[in-house]
């Protein structure tokens, strides 16, 4: 069967009924200049046969490797019972099916997410999730500027060290809207926000604060200071959470004395695999005085005719099918295949497996970075608290180094020579419950032989 | 047929607009827009105090099938906002005229109201 149903007659009777010739002239109003000939790059069509074969090979050439890469997204354990049951006919769709509450199992699931999320961060409501991390932290800034109707400068502070890429995303998504995000800058003796310099804010008009927790380099920020801080200047404040270290670090919610007013993070450590960046999920939750101003879909919990409990797309007035230009976000759809995943995940693992995962990758990063700091010529940068990930330096520039673990099979860890060029010859590794006591000693071997070789050499 | 008070000033985007006594005017969504909007489940007033322009979109009220923007009639300073609307939305159903008010702006230019449609001219848009 054709996947376009229409058939040369269908598309014939068609443009006879609308009194057009050709279907190139439903387009005319599209400006010449704006038009291209081609795509460039795009090759010709192939068999699917073709790009099956190709595909298998490219795969391959990904091999197996050990991966100590975090940096935003973790390779966790899935059990298999996750994508079994998520890949059933009646979950799998990516989407929330048009009709929806023709669906309501599909609602019901979303609706448990969405209260699992609650939990998690400590807020009271959730949406049914965004693209990614980086969307969601997007949206949340562009939520604060239309609920914190005392600020009117759109000025979005960013806490020292906030994941670099999702910073590149907000500017994408949210600068040609107006907003600035100014960033506090890092305190490179202790990897954290840099409070030296926030008393100079005194008295401006400041519409957010973004805190990271645990931060983009693994430690833990002071979020009660921050987040009174940022209160005390009127400004909302704007969680960026991994999920799993929810499981045993305080919560959004209960940050301060008032909490954090919104959070939003990467779902993918929720049973998500990496398979090469994607796709993956953003959650995003908030207080209930800010539910209006979130985008996306939520489903809520009701009663039908018959007074049996049912579940409905709730709060659709602003998205952007009824309010057009004026929807909170021209983005109102959700990730529901990857929700499905990790609702799955979060019912299988319960509150006591996600803490023992938690307490595990904890267990493991400091094992990882105990061994690597025994290495010759690698040292630990910052000693406070952290969870899963930690920066090590070398004494000498790092990219050749994770160049030649990788031909070891080895992926040990984000060179941070970039987007921290302040911190020296450092990078960033990351230990999940994945990895052994052997996984950690084969890192640690490979590293102590590649540094010894180039001192040799 | 919706309800068009004689008294009162309308606007062609459906809010009315009443002179008070204290030189201000009192702001809300007629007969027709409400009923046209169905139940009401959120009003968002301005905030007192705010400035506002003429033709600014400066509050929502939003039903189960729609969000619109209520847009100032006059340039000026929002004086007051009905605080009740916060828990009963529905009151802008029930008694759009009254109860039902959405703010109140001090205009800076009183003679902006001279600008805007009386009852007859209202209905007449209405029957277009």
């Amino acid at each position: 069967m054709p996947f376009i149903p229409h058939n040369e007659k269908d598309i014939r009777d068609m443009l006879d009924s609308i009194g057009v010739s050709e279907i190139e002239q439903l387009f005319d109003e599209i400006p010449d200049a704006l038009r291209l000939e081609d795509l460039d790059g795009v090759p010709e069509a192939m068999r699917e046969m073709d790009i099956q074969r190709l595909m298998r090979s490219r795969a391959a050439r990904d091999g197996s490797p050990l991966c100590f890469i975090g940096a935003g997204a973790y390779e966790h354990h899935i059990p298999a019972a996750i994508w079994e049951i998520a890949t059933r006919g009646e979950f799998y769709s990516a989407y929330t099916p048009y009709q929806a509450e023709a669906s309501q199992g599909t609602l019901q699931l979303i609706y448990e997410y969405q209260t699992m999320m609650s939990s998690l961060t400590g807020l009271d409501v959730s949406n049914a999730s965004l693209y990614d991390g980086a969307t969601a932290l997007a949206e949340a800034a562009l939520m604060t500027v239309r609920a914190n109707r005392k600020s009117k400068s759109a000025r979005i502070l960013v806490a020292g060290a906030v994941n670099p890429v999702y910073l590149k995303v907000c500017q994408a998504i949210a600068g040609n809207q107006g907003l600035l995000f100014e960033p506090l800058g890092l305190d490179i003796e202790t990897g954290l926000t840099d409070l030296a310099g926030t008393d100079a804010y005194a008295g401006e008009d400041i519409t957010a604060l973004v805190i990271q927790q645990p931060n983009f380099l693994g430690n833990l920020e002071d979020v009660d200071r921050l987040t009174d801080w940022a209160h005390s200047l009127g400004a909302m404040v704007i969680a960026v959470v991994n999920p799993i270290s929810l499981a045993v670090l305080k919560p959004p919610g209960e940050w301060g004395e008032q909490g954090a007013d919104i959070a939003c993070g990467e779902g993918q450590p929720l049973g998500v695999p990496l398979s090469s960046g994607g796709p993956f999920f953003g959650l995003l939750t908030a207080k209930k005085a800010f539910v209006r101003q979130m985008p996306g879909r939520i489903v809520g919990r009701t009663l039908d005719l018959e007074g049996r409990d049912g579940f409905t797309l709730t709060l659709q007035a602003r998205e952007q099918h009824i309010r057009r230009s004026k929807a909170t976000s021209n983005i109102c759809t959700n990730q529901g295949l990857m929700v499905t995943a990790a609702t799955i995940y979060m019912s299988l693992m319960g509150a006591d497996g996600l803490e023992q995962v938690a307490s595990a990758c904890l267990a493991n990063t400091s094992r990882l970075v105990e061994r690597l700091d025994s290495v010759d010529g690698v040292s630990v940068v910052f000693d406070g608290p952290r969870f899963h990930e930690a920066v090590l330096r070398l004494d000498r520039p790092v990219a050749p180094v994770l160049e030649a673990l990788a031909k070891r099979n080895v992926l040990g860890g984000l060179d941070l020579s970039i987007d921290y060029p302040q911190l020296g010859n450092a990078f960033l590794v990351c230990a999940t419950e994945t990895k052994t006591a052997e996984d950690i000693e084969c890192f640690a071997t490979a590293l102590a032989e590649i540094m010894h070789q180039a001192r040799v050499a | 047929m919706s309800n068009v008070p004689g008294d009162l000033k309308y606007t062609k985007s459906h809010e009315w607009v009443r002179s008070e006594d204290d030189g201000s005017i009192t702001v809300g969504i007629t007969d027709h827009a409400q009923s046209a909007l169905g139940d009401l489940v959120f009003v968002e007033p301005p905030e007192a105090g705010s400035e506002v322009s003429s033709g600014d979109a400066c509050a929502v009220v939003e039903s189960v099938k729609a969000a619109s923007d209520v847009y100032s009639p006059v340039s000026g300073k929002v004086a007051a906002s009905n605080d009740a609307l916060a828990d009963s939305p529905e009151l802008v159903n029930q008694d759009p005229y009254g109860d039902g008010w959405i703010m109140r702006v001090q205009a800076n230019d009183p003679a902006e109201l001279e600008s805007l449609m009386d009852a007859a001219a209202y209905e007449a848009t209405l029957e277009d």
